[in-house]
């Protein structure tokens, strides 16, 4: 069944990104959820490389790039100014999950700490992948990087959980296959007085290595998976939005390049994480 | 108004003054003093700005940065390791022609870690794109603050506004203080043309590809070579509406005459004009603009005279950053490297460099 996606405004415009680039439709979606009177606030990454070629922008709201670790530092500023200058306007920062998980970290903790208002939103492909595929904080264990060229040996890092712990934030996991889900939390976060986080999982074609016309298709398999868990997590109360019939791990696994040297027992080692992750966030 | 205050407080009283819509704030000693003022004028309503208490001086810069890109007037001071963690985002003000304005009370860098004043920390910043003014006194630098905002503002520039740390941030003075009616006439409200506003959403901090990155750069040099025009009107003008001025904004002279001349920047100008009080065959040339540097309003007034340079600063392998500057436009260069970490420079020491010059230990 054909459904519209909510939300007014172009839905892609043009982009200077890979065929196939998750975090088109990201951006795509998260423009219609925030509307025309938002500023955003871009990390350096794929999104701000591709979309803000000079004197040439993909951007049809006010956006701003600074630097890489500092997205939310400057919507900190954003948001102030606003705040003096007594507008409404939503507030965006958007950064990939390097300049999220790793060099941006610092400055996400403080500007969530202080209450700011704005929606942070991660789009989360599990690796450096504009300056090649490095591995990052968001790299799942046993997946080739450039930099873990044997496979990665650690389990990412628990992000949402981390900047849920902060209090008074809104946290959420999307996916760009699930968009009406997407845009109701980016909404929500908006909304939320105060400030929001939203990890967006974005398949990257180059970095995961799989054919591009699969995008939707790896996405959707990692839900329907239970890698990429869809919750929320308001008033410290986690709700898990998708619950979907499970499928093996191993079949989304098996469609990546950066999976296909696992042998059986890391493959097991990888199921028993997901049920081990799956029934936690089932409890909390 | 006179009043006698330390002169961290006259430069928080001057940020007041100008009415910055967002300062951001990251402790660290000796600039404490001035962010802790503005936080009580905020907290006591005497000032309506929204007060950011950031986690690191990185995002201090970051966050005036966004907030100035929106459209307000903005504030931030540090120093020392503080500068140096900010240098990137130095770099990202300037070439989004922000006009942010900064205090620097002056300190030395790590390792060792000092805490005492040299200026090391600014000139490692020399480069990044900033207007470096240099104030000696409590006054100069509540005038200097004031001028900063109509000097950024006019030439689309950030601007620093350095002061010696200790020695002149916790100076107690008297200090004339302007009257709100009176800045307000003397700088105008903060109207950029260009801003984050979806009314006419611009994108700021594009990828520019060889192609095109020259350009910018061009155009950012050109724009600090311009603003020396800009520096002296506005010291001109200020000269005419308070009676006060310095030099002609980026240097000032003291008993010129004198064969033997310091060349200097900040407070120690004050112990060379003691000196030179006791002492005629002495004069000083004190450079309040570091960035741009004032090479051709030096050429005139330096001519056969005898240059001792005093440098509270060292790039490793070349010498003291001021005397690399006027051995541009001099043959004649005595450079002291001096007052180091904080080392006290005393008169005693000051004639003794100016016979021999090298490190005044």
């Amino acid at each position: 069944m054909m459904r519209e996606v909510p939300g007014k405004g172009e839905h892609l415009t043009p982009y200077r990104a890979c065929v196939g680039c998750g975090e088109v439709i990201a951006l795509g979606l998260i423009q219609r959820a925030a509307g025309e009177d938002t500023i955003a606030v871009g990390a350096t990454g794929c999104a701000e490389v591709f979309s803000t070629p000079y004197p040439k922008t993909s951007w049809r709201i006010p956006y701003i790039h600074v630097a890489f670790e500092n997205a939310a530092a400057v919507a900190s500023g954003v948001e102030a100014a606003l705040s003096k200058l007594d507008k409404k306007t939503n507030v965006i920062a958007i950064a990939g999950d390097g300049g999220t998980f790793d060099i941006g970290f610092q400055a996400l903790s403080g500007a969530v700490e202080r209450g700011h208002n704005f929606c942070y939103i991660c789009l989360e492909n599990g690796a450096y992948m504009n300056t090649g595929i490095q591995r990052s904080g968001a790299t799942p264990k046993y997946a080739t990087t450039t930099t873990t060229p044997k496979g990665d040996l650690r389990w990412k890092k628990p992000m949402p959980a981390i900047i849920a712990a902060h209090k008074n934030v809104y946290v959420a996991t999307a996916n760009i296959a699930y968009p009406e889900d997407l845009i109701a939390k980016i909404k929500k976060g908006l909304e939320f007085k105060g400030p929001s986080y939203i990890q967006i999982f974005c398949p990257c074609v180059p970095g995961w290595g799989y054919a591009a016309n699969k995008t939707m298709d790896i996405a959707k398999l990692a839900v329907a998976s239970r890698v990429n868990v869809l919750y929320e997590i308001e008033n410290s109360v986690l709700k898990i939005n998708e619950d979907p019939k499970k499928i093996p791990v191993k079949d989304y696994l098996k469609l990546q390049a950066r999976f296909k040297h696992l042998n059986e027992k890391q493959i097991t080692e990888i199921q028993a994480h997901v049920d081990e992750e799956w029934n936690s966030l089932h409890k909390q | 108004m006179k009043k006698i205050e330390e002169c961290s407080k006259a430069i928080a009283e001057a940020v007041k003054l100008a009415k910055p819509g967002v300062i951001a704030a990251y402790p660290i000693t000796p600039q404490t003093h001035i962010v802790e003022a503005l936080a009580d004028f905020v907290g006591n309503k005497e000032l309506d700005s929204e007060y950011i208490n950031v986690e690191s001086e990185h995002s201090a810069m970051s966050a005036c940065v966004g907030a100035q890109a929106t459209g307000v007037r903005t504030f931030t001071a540090t120093c020392s390791q503080g500068l140096s963690l900010m240098n990137e985002i130095l770099f990202i003000a300037s070439g989004l022609r922000l006009p942010i304005v900064m205090a620097v009370a002056n300190r030395a860098l790590s390792a060792p870690i000092s805490i005492w004043n040299d200026q090391s920390d600014s000139i490692a910043a020399r480069d990044s794109g900033w207007i470096q003014l240099y104030a000696e006194d409590s006054q100069e630098a509540f005038d200097t603050m004031i001028q900063a905002y109509k000097i950024a503002e006019k030439c689309s520039l950030p601007v620093m506004v350095c002061v010696d740390g200790f020695t002149l941030s916790h100076v107690y003075e008297p200090v004339n203080v302007l009257t709100q009616q009176e800045v307000d006439k003397f700088l105008p409200k903060y109207n950029p043309k260009i801003k984050l506003d979806p009314k006419n959403p611009v994108t700021f901090g594009s990828i520019a590809d060889p192609s095109c990155y020259m350009e910018f750069k061009k155009e950012q040099h050109e724009a600090m070579l311009d603003s020396i025009k800009v520096i002296k009107q506005i010291n001109e003008d200020f000269k005419k509406q308070f009676k006060r001025s310095y030099g002609d904004g980026l240097i000032e002279t003291y008993n010129i005459e004198a064969k033997k001349i310091f060349v200097a920047m900040g407070s120690v100008c004050g112990t060379i004009r003691e000196l030179i009080d006791k002492n005629k065959e002495y004069g000083l040339i004190k450079i309040k603009s570091f960035r741009p540097f004032p090479f051709n309003e030096l050429k005139e007034v330096v001519k056969d005279k005898e240059l001792i340079v005093i440098d509270k600063d060292i790039s490793f392998g070349a010498g003291g950053a001021l005397a690399i500057e006027l051995k541009n436009i001099s043959t004649n260069v005595k450079s002291v490297i001096a007052g180091l970490g904080g080392r006290d420079i005393t008169i005693d020491k000051l004639k003794k460099a100016a016979e021999k010059g090298g490190w005044l230990l």
